[in-house]
């Protein structure tokens, strides 16, 4: 054991090889399904298809956006007490892929969010069962956003099924997917424990996905509204334990978030990470020099600015390294996870928007990406909880204080 | 005219250029002149205590730098000095110190809560570490931490890695004492790492015995936008001899040190010279300032000093500067984990704190523009932590660094500036007063980004 943050050795073969087709596939396609924003960017059936792949191959572990995967512990040990695995790959790769695009990479089909619930709070068997569907995610109601242990569809059992009524909103790929893990109740008068996630598959009688929204980022993401009326599933498509246990309260789906957000971490990291590579060559062509040696206050303004972003970003992606660390080797990354997300989140507005500022009207019009780069970062900042839901888990946390003394 | 030239503007009292005073300014200020005459003292009419701490703090009372032991020549000049060996890069993410790391933070963390941290206010007040804390300090081995065990030292290793930890557990317990504790240590790791066998054997012994000297890397100079890689301070050739002249400022315990190691300009590159406190032509000044106070800081000021050649430290290490820019990096590092160790002071106070300060009927905690305040400070905090963590383990593996210094120092300037400032917003009236400890780390990170040398990893 010995401490060292450089990207893992046997990771960086993953990491530039999504860079790769990040630079590849998701760029060229990048402004044009920014524009056509409900359109469906058919060329990721291919780049899936190839992910698929790659995975089959065992030539990559995770390809860059394979959400959370348990580990696979033959593949992981590295000196036998230190693990780099499938939770360090994930954020690398996604910091990659949304270095290209964030919203082409939330297209990416069987990439889901709600492939990252199956896999946090789904038993072996349903993990196996829904290994290969696409899911998205619905949490969200159109009353209920952060505080998501008052949400109102329910989910009630009716023989060997469980019928949901209630209506979603904000569901990332809700149209495309194959299913979507929807969060429902058992019993409203039971509060936060009696929450759990239910697959639903596409197709099922009672569902409908009513509308896409038209978003001020990540357009090439779909956004639908679905609504559920005497929805029937089977009664195995809920995830994990059935119980009611008071005990575990909120937990059992508030691990998803422990596991998502990083990734979203590595979103904001990637997405600021594209705006400051093209800023600093914009910034050297017009004879800006950046000096790390150097004290920032004796360079320009703009060569001051970059530096403090910078420090600013790679804080960020260290921060999303431990947190993905920290999962790797089965330690505790609540708070983590949360500082990851908050501090990335607020690191991705400031550097993506600074850096419009910095590039003037080359930064401002659609001729580069500087601007699209500046409106799909602040998405990173809101969903799987605001960055004032991260500051107050941070705060209950180094506090020691519960949720009815610090609301 | 003596009065009136003492009275004009310019960078006196923190009067700019551009103020001009009329007739009544002149006469308010002849009469300040005499309010803070010391004809006052021999009256009487100031208290004991307040006088002492006046006459030893007060700039303009220059000495010659103390007369210091007498370092034997020994070894051979022009060979190489022994090197520590470089750890092994294992191409592993990882967060754990190695367990003699660990070892080495569980002592120190123990003397900064039971010695430094008791001792701290104190030492700030008197502008001087007191000898107990500093034979502890030197009895644990800090001075020896960057001293390879071929040389008397303690680790095997280049304990880059270990000198980061522990500057961040010593500062924890107080900056300034950390500071004065590990200012000889600065020099025997400089003389270390890069000195040829005859500096080694000449200067090292005297840091692996029971008499540890005072000593101090000298870097930092009194003007505005300073950096350190365009040192004013000059080396000139005079046959066998160098010859310095310059200002170096902000030198803890300047005044006791026995070597320094001064970064001056010879024939346009940058290098480190050592230079002994009984050679002639150096002089020492009290120089407290805002925070850091228990290092008794002070300005060396080097008039005609003569020193050999052979005192040129890494002459045989790369190209000319690479010792200095490497020095300046490394000084950096340690600067920035004495950062994340008193923000992690400021904020094991603050928590307690704000949980137990109640206001409108509950404890301050419970309200949102509190709690997230504390949440930010541990967020930036760790990513301050990771920061520097990554820069020293580059540099322990002997990859370049200077990106991730750079960035950590940036980092640790900002955000520790900021926990300091809302360490003491959140103790309020409090904060502000000399009860708690939150308005001396406010005063200390503000040191960070502005003080260069004095210590180093």
């Amino acid at each position: 054991m010995a401490i060292s943050l450089d990207d893992p050795k046997k990771l960086t073969g993953l990491r530039d090889q999504a860079h790769q087709v990040a630079m590849n596939m998701l760029r060229p396609i990048s402004r044009k399904y920014d524009r056509a924003e409900h359109d469906y960017p058919q060329e990721l059936d291919l780049l899936a298809a190839m992910i698929d792949g790659l995975s089959e191959s065992g030539a990559s572990n995770g390809a860059g956006a394979a959400g959370v995967k348990r580990d696979h512990p033959e593949n992981d040990g590295d000196d036998g007490r230190v693990r780099n695995g499938a939770n360090l790959a994930s954020v690398l790769g996604i910091a990659e892929m949304c270095w290209g695009d964030v919203g082409l990479l939330l297209s990416l089909p069987r990439q889901g969010l709600g492939n990252s619930a199956i896999a946090s709070v789904g038993t072996a068997e349903q993990q196996q069962r829904f290994g290969d569907v696409w899911a998205s995610m619905a949490i969200t109601e159109p009353d209920t956003g952060s505080d998501s242990a008052r949400i109102r569809t329910t989910a009630v059992l009716d023989g060997d099924e469980y019928v949901l009524n209630g209506e979603k909103i904000f569901v990332t790929s809700g149209e495309r997917s194959d299913a979507v893990v929807v969060w429902a109740t058992l019993d409203k008068d039971l509060g936060r424990a009696a929450i759990k996630s239910f697959v639903v598959p596409k197709g099922t009688p009672g569902m409908t996905v009513e509308r896409l929204e038209h978003k001020l980022g990540i357009r090439a993401s779909d956004t639908a509204t679905i609504r559920l009326e005497s929805c029937r599933i089977p009664a195995e498509n809920l995830l994990g334990s059935p119980e009611i246990d008071a005990g575990q309260g909120f937990a059992g789906a508030m691990a998803t978030f422990d596991n998502t957000r990083p990734l979203v971490a590595a979103m904001a990291v990637g997405c600021a990470q594209a705006a400051l590579d093209l800023t600093r060559d914009l910034l050297a062509r017009a004879g800006v020099v950046i000096d790390y040696d150097r004290p920032a206050v004796t360079q320009s303004a703009a060569a001051a600015r970059f530096l403090q972003m910078e420090g600013d970003w790679e804080a960020a992606r260290l921060l999303m390294l431990q947190a993905a660390w920290l999962a790797d080797n089965r330690k505790a990354n609540a708070m983590e996870a949360s500082m990851a997300k908050a501090k990335a989140g607020r690191m991705a507005s400031d550097v993506t928007l600074s850096c419009v500022e910095l590039c003037g009207a080359v930064g401002y019009a659609e001729g580069e990406l500087l601007e699209k780069w500046a409106r799909d970062s602040k998405i990173l900042d809101i969903f799987e909880g605001t960055q004032q839901i991260q500051q107050l888990i941070i705060a209950r946390r180094v506090l020691g204080l519960s949720s009815a003394e610090l609301r | 005219m003596l009065l009136l030239r003492n009275l004009r503007p310019g960078g006196r009292h923190g009067i700019a250029e551009g103020e001009s005073r009329d007739a009544i300014g002149y006469a308010v200020a002849a009469i300040n002149r005499l309010a803070r005459s010391d004809l006052l003292d021999r009256w009487g009419l100031r208290r004991q205590a307040e006088q002492a701490v006046f006459t030893i703090t007060r700039g303009g009372f220059r000495t010659a730098t103390t007369a210091g032991r007498v370092f034997g020549r020994a070894g051979r000049r022009g060979r190489g000095g022994q090197r520590a060996v470089r750890p092994p890069a294992r191409g592993v993410f990882d967060l754990s110190p190695t367990e003699d790391e660990q070892m080495l933070v569980d002592v120190v963390t123990e003397l900064a809560a039971e010695v430094i941290r008791p001792a701290a206010a104190d030492a700030d007040a008197a502008c001087a570490a007191p000898a107990g804390v500093l034979k502890a300090a030197n009895e644990i081995g800090l001075p020896l931490l960057g001293v390879p065990e071929s040389l008397g030292g303690i680790s095997e290793e280049r304990a880059v890695m270990a000198g980061t930890l522990v500057a961040e557990a010593l500062a924890k317990g107080d900056l300034g004492l950390a500071v004065a504790a590990l200012a000889p240590g600065a020099v025997a790791t400089a003389v270390a790492t890069w000195g040829t066998d005859e500096q080694q054997q000449t200067y090292l012994p005297a840091f692996t015995g029971d008499d540890v000297p005072a000593a101090a890397l000298a870097l930092t100079e009194p003007r505005p936008l300073f950096d350190a890689l365009d040192p004013r301070t000059t080396a000139r050739r005079d046959g066998a001899d160098l010859v310095l002249d310059g200002v170096k400022s902000l030198v803890p315990r300047g005044a006791e040190a026995e070597l320094f190691v001064v970064g001056a300009r010879l024939d346009g590159s940058n290098v480190l010279v050592l230079v002994e406190s009984s050679a002639a032509g150096m002089s020492v000044e009290a120089e407290p300032a805002m925070g850091v106070r228990a290092a008794s800081l002070t300005t060396l000021v080097l008039e005609g000093v003569r020193v050999p050649e052979s005192n040129i430290l890494g002459v045989l290490d790369g190209t000319p500067g690479h010792a200095y820019a490497e020095c300046v990096r490394l000084s950096r590092l340690a600067w920035c984990a004495l950062s994340v160790g008193v923000g992690q002071a400021v904020l094991d106070h603050v928590t307690p704190y704000v949980k137990e300060r109640e206001a409108f009927g509950e404890p301050i905690a419970h309200r949102q523009s509190v709690a997230f305040m504390v949440a930010d400070i541990a967020t930036e905090l760790q990513a301050m932590r990771l920061l520097t963590w990554k820069a020293a383990a580059r540099a322990a593996a002997g990859n370049d660094f200077s990106r991730e210094v750079g960035l950590a120092r940036t980092l640790c300037a900002d955000k520790g500036m900021r926990i300091g400032l809302d360490g003491v917003q959140l103790l309020g009236g409090h904060g502000f007063v000399k009860e708690h400890p939150v308005e001396r780390w406010y005063r200390d990170l503000r040191a960070i980004g502005i003080i260069e040398g004095g210590v180093l990893v």
